[in-house]
């Protein structure tokens, strides 16, 4: 095996982490001004580490590439494993992106506890790196369940007055499924006569039945992670409580955390289970789909609205994944960054709306366009790429899996394309009430438009999601072999 | 210059006019922004024109302009397929396009929203032309999804009329009903014939036609109807078919020019376009034309009989739209593709003619919409009058006239199919005739002729001092003229080459059993004598007695009208739009939204939520409560228990 013993991914899961630790010692006492600018810096230089990687990365090859390799545990044979594929690459891509809107929405923003909020972002950041790069299931635990502690943080510390439910709902309800994880890999452990190498697991042979309990053990992590229907009620309120960037982050990148895991550790270490078990989640993927698309119709609160919608959108994550086609896997990846740029918008839109108005509830809004226009346009490009409108990155991933859905069944095709409607119907709708109209109030006519930090993160991103929708190949080169080798193991027999 | 870079000059010059416009509208000012848009389309029409002499000498194009994606082994595409229906639909859509644009600058001269009016404009002309120029299902779905976006822009641009953003969402929903049945359409291409490339799957077509697909309960459908039904509903959808078109009326609450240039001449003959660009499949399946008759014949004519009891002068242009749309299917219908598109061509130029002199009049009476307010205005405004009656002349099939050609091509492929239901069409296009005539007419003479009953109406629009109707500027009326005379003309020298000459040859694919235009041919000596002879059919002398009856009914005796109390129930069906709007409102809208609210308030809240993650921490709790009972604090306690389990251990080892 290559391996470097320090190198580009380590810089990518640790130079944030260092930031963080950095802005929380020097940015303490009042010093506000220095814990943003370090900030700012960490995360720009976070992002900056992943471009070499992105152009050195090889989209041919099928191998795990930037491999390192360092003894850790060597009792239980722990090793610090790092190496990724075209799927952790776009993701560790999207997470990056997302640290550097977070720092810059928090900026003028967070007045309490400055240092701490910026420190728990930076070290988030590079937890879910880590969750990204991780090649040791046992690495890839750490940081999957590390991720936890900061956001409980976030939303406990800088949230709404409910916060402290809605943290302890979010911090049980993950934890819960992610305790039958543990077990799992232990017996994956013993199986493999005493390797956490997630390459080992693909591997070894394993009987049906264990089999069944394995993907039982981690579905019940990932799925309440993405969140699937129906373990899916944790996020809503956790959305409602989170400060604007801890919504952004938990909707762009956490709920990305259970989709990677399905592609890394589910569908290639239990294959024959979860093709056997497959069409009991396609079932669930699109109940998400109509069931949570219904519902989020009838939100009177922005931030619930936007949280049902990523759970409907995420149902076409786990569908694409589950049909076992290269069409449907694509798209859900594709689906997972685009979903990420998007959701994240979205909540910063609400954000500029929640700092002046200090209300998410959709009655108090009307008429906003009459005082920010610009805000209004640019509020309807992420609306559209929401509704799924073609030439943005909304289009892409939803087109890509009902394509595959058709490959499996009409009728799952059919079910998926249902959000072409509800995904347009709940989500223009809130615009139309919240954007359109005679200014509903004083307060709104009195709105100023959004100013020039407000502009820059929200116009760049705007760029992502139409480049993106009109030009998906980068994205879809540097996948392709890595979604094909997924599917490859996916189909191997193997109890 | 190569063929690539005048396509993509064709394509991307309305797209340079709209971002100017829309993103530096407010720094270039407003004759800067209307300036760079207009040059846009202008050079797309001038691109066109070159394109379609170009076609004329036998250069087509088929070729990809970038890869999207790939995926697995299928390749994405954005890329051009050059041929004469496109470059057909690119004459049409540039030159409207072109005249609207003119005809804004005098109708939206006082807009506070002028360059954002001009950028959307030439950005649906970009939409269009995108989706009229695709060589694949994929971009054709972009171009779709794209005019759906402008329209929804544009229906809704005098965003804070309620009813204006009521109908902006209306007609995006509605419109999304009909994408989702044309997305399952392209999915099925796709898994069938592993490509988008019309060309590859119209080269698989006979393969497509031999299969079976199993929906429900192991009946096997043809594979071919499926696709061609699940295609047909986009087409519904866009194209405003029954039962599709509740949004096409009510989008009327936008601007009067994207009226005639989105919902009468170019967006909503997006579905007619595509059928017609499908014909290799649909010639496949008797049973998909024979849906397509069926739902063109109701709305040709249950649409046009609500344009009777219209008030307001663009909703009876939009019903009379709704009705010509119905033509046109009808004639895809049969297999009659040509007919289809002569239709969409004439009809381009003398409704877009129409609206504009709706517009004109709303003008000229300061924006008041209510025919019943009207009339006389034929000595206040003629060149809007003189032009008005061309359009509904043309409009109702006058001989020589472009509307008789086209319209009367179509009556006769009806009469002459054999596609089952072409019975109830033929029946439903005569009566549509005479329909047509007497909204078209009831319309001209409220409005044009009789006595002028607007004095008494205490006016809203405060900037004109002067509140009697007078003639728009020059700015508006000369795009009229110009619509006007390709009303006049476009029909009689057109006809020879569209229908019956060679010219959609190689791009329309009919079969030989289903080809009534040829058969139609047989009979037909020039434009000249088919004029001559029109004066002799039966259309002619229906449309004779509508216009007849509409000036009998309103302007030699209005009275009359009111004695006409047998029909009061059949005018109270067509006010309330036969109930669909009541209908829609209550199951749709109303029932998804207490659908949803059902899910959540008992699904989410009370079962998840209250039951299960509430119920086991409850459980947890109380466990926990039982527990503590047992943790007494004494040591004495914990020892005996101890004790008993150190001899439970022992007895399970033991034994």
């Amino acid at each position: 095996m290559s391996t470097h013993v320090i190198g580009s991914l380590s810089l990518i899961v640790w130079l944030p982490i260092i930031f963080g630790v950095a802005v929380l010692l020097i940015g303490r006492d009042g010093r506000e001004r220095v814990a943003r600018w370090l900030a700012l810096v960490g995360s720009v230089l976070s992002a900056l580490v992943v471009i070499p990687v992105w152009i050195q990365f090889d989209v041919k090859q099928s191998e795990f590439q930037f491999v390192e390799f360092i003894p850790w545990i060597e009792t239980f044979n722990i090793n610090y494993h790092l190496g990724i594929d075209g799927i952790s690459l776009v993701l560790i891509l999207l997470n990056a992106l997302t640290t550097v809107f977070v720092v810059v929405a928090g900026w003028e923003v967070i007045t309490k506890k400055v240092s701490h909020y910026f420190a728990s972002f930076l070290i988030l950041s590079g937890m879910i790196n880590g969750v990204f790069c991780s090649l040791d299931a046992m690495l890839f635990y750490v940081f999957f369940e590390a991720t936890l502690i900061p956001m409980f943080l976030i939303i406990g510390i800088w949230g709404g007055p409910n916060r402290v439910y809605a943290a302890i709902k979010f911090f049980l309800y993950t934890l819960a499924g992610s305790l039958l994880t543990l077990v799992a890999l232990i017996y994956l452990y013993r199986t493999t006569g005493g390797s956490f190498a997630i390459s080992d697991f693909y591997t070894v042979s394993i009987p049906q039945s264990a089999q069944v309990l394995i993907f039982l053990a981690l579905f019940a992590a990932f799925a309440v992670k993405i969140p699937m229907w129906p373990v899916h009620t944790w996020l809503p309120d956790a959305h409602v409580e989170a400060p604007t960037g801890g919504s952004v982050v938990l909707a762009a990148v956490m709920l990305k955390l259970g989709g990677y895991g399905f592609l890394r550790l589910s569908l290639p270490i239990v294959p024959d289970a979860a093709r056997e078990l497959a069409p009991f989640v396609i079932a669930l993927s699109l109940i998400a789909i109509v069931y949570i698309g219904f519902v989020a119709l009838v939100q009177r609160d922005m931030k619930k609205l936007i949280a049902y919608s990523s759970i409907s959108h995420m149902g076409f994550v786990t569908l694409g994944i589950f049909i076992f086609n290269a069409e449907g896997m694509q798209g859900a990846v594709i689906q997972m960054v685009s979903h990420g740029f998007i959701s994240a918008a979205l909540f910063l839109c609400v954000g500029v709306l929640y700092d002046r108005m200090h209300s998410r509830e959709i009655s108090d809004y009307g008429g906003v366009v009459n005082s920010m226009p610009m805000f209004a346009a640019l509020f309807l490009v992420f609306a559209m790429a929401n509704a799924g409108l073609p030439g943005t990155s909304g289009f892409v991933g939803e087109f890509l899996v009902i394509m595959g859905a058709m490959a499996s069944n009409f009728w799952f095709a059919f079910a998926a394309a249902m959000t072409l409607i509800l995904g347009a119907a709940y989500t223009l709708w809130m615009y139309k009430r919240v954007v359109f109209g005679e200014c509903g109030s004083e307060q709104i006519r009195g709105l100023k438009d959004v100013n020039a930090r407000e502009f820059a993160m929200l116009f760049v991103l705007a760029l992502i999601v139409i480049g993106m929708g009109l030009y998906p190949k980068p994205f879809t080169d540097v996948i392709d072999v890595s979604v094909a080798s997924v599917l490859e193991l996916a189909s191997v027999i193997k109890n | 210059m190569t063929n690539m870079n005048v396509y993509l000059l064709a394509a991307l010059s309305p797209l340079f006019g709209a971002l100017v416009a829309g993103l530096f509208g407010k720094q270039i000012g407003r004759s800067a922004a209307h300036l760079v848009a207009i040059f846009g389309v202008a050079i797309s029409l001038i691109a066109s024109i070159i394109i379609f002499v170009d076609v004329l000498d036998g250069h087509m194009f088929n070729g990809s302009v970038y890869t999207w994606a790939i995926i697995g082994d299928v390749r994405f595409e954005v890329g051009f397929l050059i041929d004469r229906l496109s470059s057909l639909m690119m004459i049409v859509v540039t030159s409207v396009s072109l005249m609207v644009h003119i005809y804004t600058i005098g109708y939206m001269k006082e807009d506070p929203g002028y360059q954002r009016f001009f950028s959307y404009i030439s950005l649906f002309t970009f939409a269009m032309l995108i989706l009229v120029m695709s060589n694949n299902f994929l971009q054709l779905f972009f171009g779709w999804e794209a005019v759906g976006l402008v329209s929804y822009l544009l229906i809704g641009f005098w965003y804070k009329k309620d009813s204006a953003i009521y109908a902006n969402l209306k007609a995006f929903l509605v419109n999304r009903i009909g994408d989702f049945g044309f997305l399952l359409g392209i999915a099925l291409v796709l898994h069938y014939a592993g490509t988008l490339d019309y060309a590859a799957v119209f080269d698989q077509s006979e393969n497509l036609a031999s299969q079976q697909i199993e929906l429900f309960g192991g009946i096997g459908w043809s594979l071919v109807t499926v696709i061609c039904i699940c295609l047909f509903i986009g087409a519904m959808g866009k194209s405003a078919q029954f039962p599709l078109h509740v949004w096409l009326p009510d989008s009327m609450e936008g601007p009067t020019p994207i009226s005639a240039l989105i919902h009468a001449a170019t967006m909503v003959t997006a579905g007619i376009f595509m059928v017609a660009r499908m014909s290799p499949l649909f010639e496949l399946s008797e049973s998909a034309l024979s849906f397509v008759l069926i739902i063109g014949s109701i709305t040709a004519l249950f649409m046009g009989l609500l344009g009777l009891v219209q008030n307001d002068i663009k909703r009876v242009v939009a019903y009379s739209t709704l009705s010509q749309l119905g033509y046109m299917t009808v004639a895809l219908g049969v297999s009659a593709y040509s007919a289809a598109m002569f239709h969409l061509m004439t009809h381009a130029f003398f409704k877009a003619l129409l609206f504009l002199a709706a517009g004109s009049v709303i003008i000229g009476m300061h924006h008041q919409q209510d025919m019943r307010f009207m009339g006389g205005l034929r000595r206040k405004m003629p060149i809007t009058w003189l032009v008005s009656l061309i359009g509904s002349l043309a409009l109702i099939g006058f001989p020589f006239l472009s509307g008789f050609y086209s319209k009367d091509s179509i009556i006769e492929s009806v009469h002459l199919s054999t596609i089952p239901g072409a019975g109830f069409a033929y029946f439903a296009v005569l009566a549509g005739v005479f329909v047509t005539a007497l909204y078209s007419f009831r319309m001209y003479f409220l409005v044009f002729e009789g006595e002028y009953r607007g004095g008494a109406r205490k006016s809203d629009h405060g900037s004109h001092g002067n509140h009697e109707p007078h003639e728009s500027p020059m700015v508006v009326w000369a795009p009229l003229v110009g619509l006007a005379v390709l009303s006049v003309f476009s029909g009689a020298i057109s006809i020879q080459p569209i229908l019956f000459g060679d010219y959609f040859q190689d791009v329309i694919f009919v079969m030989e059993s289903h080809d009534v235009v040829r058969q139609f041919g047989e009979h037909f000596h020039g434009w000249f004598a088919m004029g001559l002879h029109g004066f002799q059919t039966l259309p002619f002398w229906l449309a004779a007695a509508g216009v007849l009856v509409a000036w009998f009914l309103f302007l030699y005796s209005p009275n009359a009208r009111k004695k006409l109390t047998l029909f009061s129930p059949l005018t109270r069906l067509f006010e309330e739009k036969y109930f669909l709007d009541k209908f829609n409102e209550w199951f749709f809208a109303r029932g998804s939204k207490s659908l949803g609210g059902l899910l959540w308030r008992i699904g989410d809240q009370k079962i998840i939520d209250g039951m299960v993650v509430n119920g086991s921490a409850k459980l947890v709790g109380q466990v926990g409560m039982q527990l503590r009972r047992v943790q007494t604090g004494f040591v004495s306690h914990y020892a005996f228990v101890m004790i008993l389990g150190a001899f439970a251990l022992v007895t399970i080892w033991l034994f």
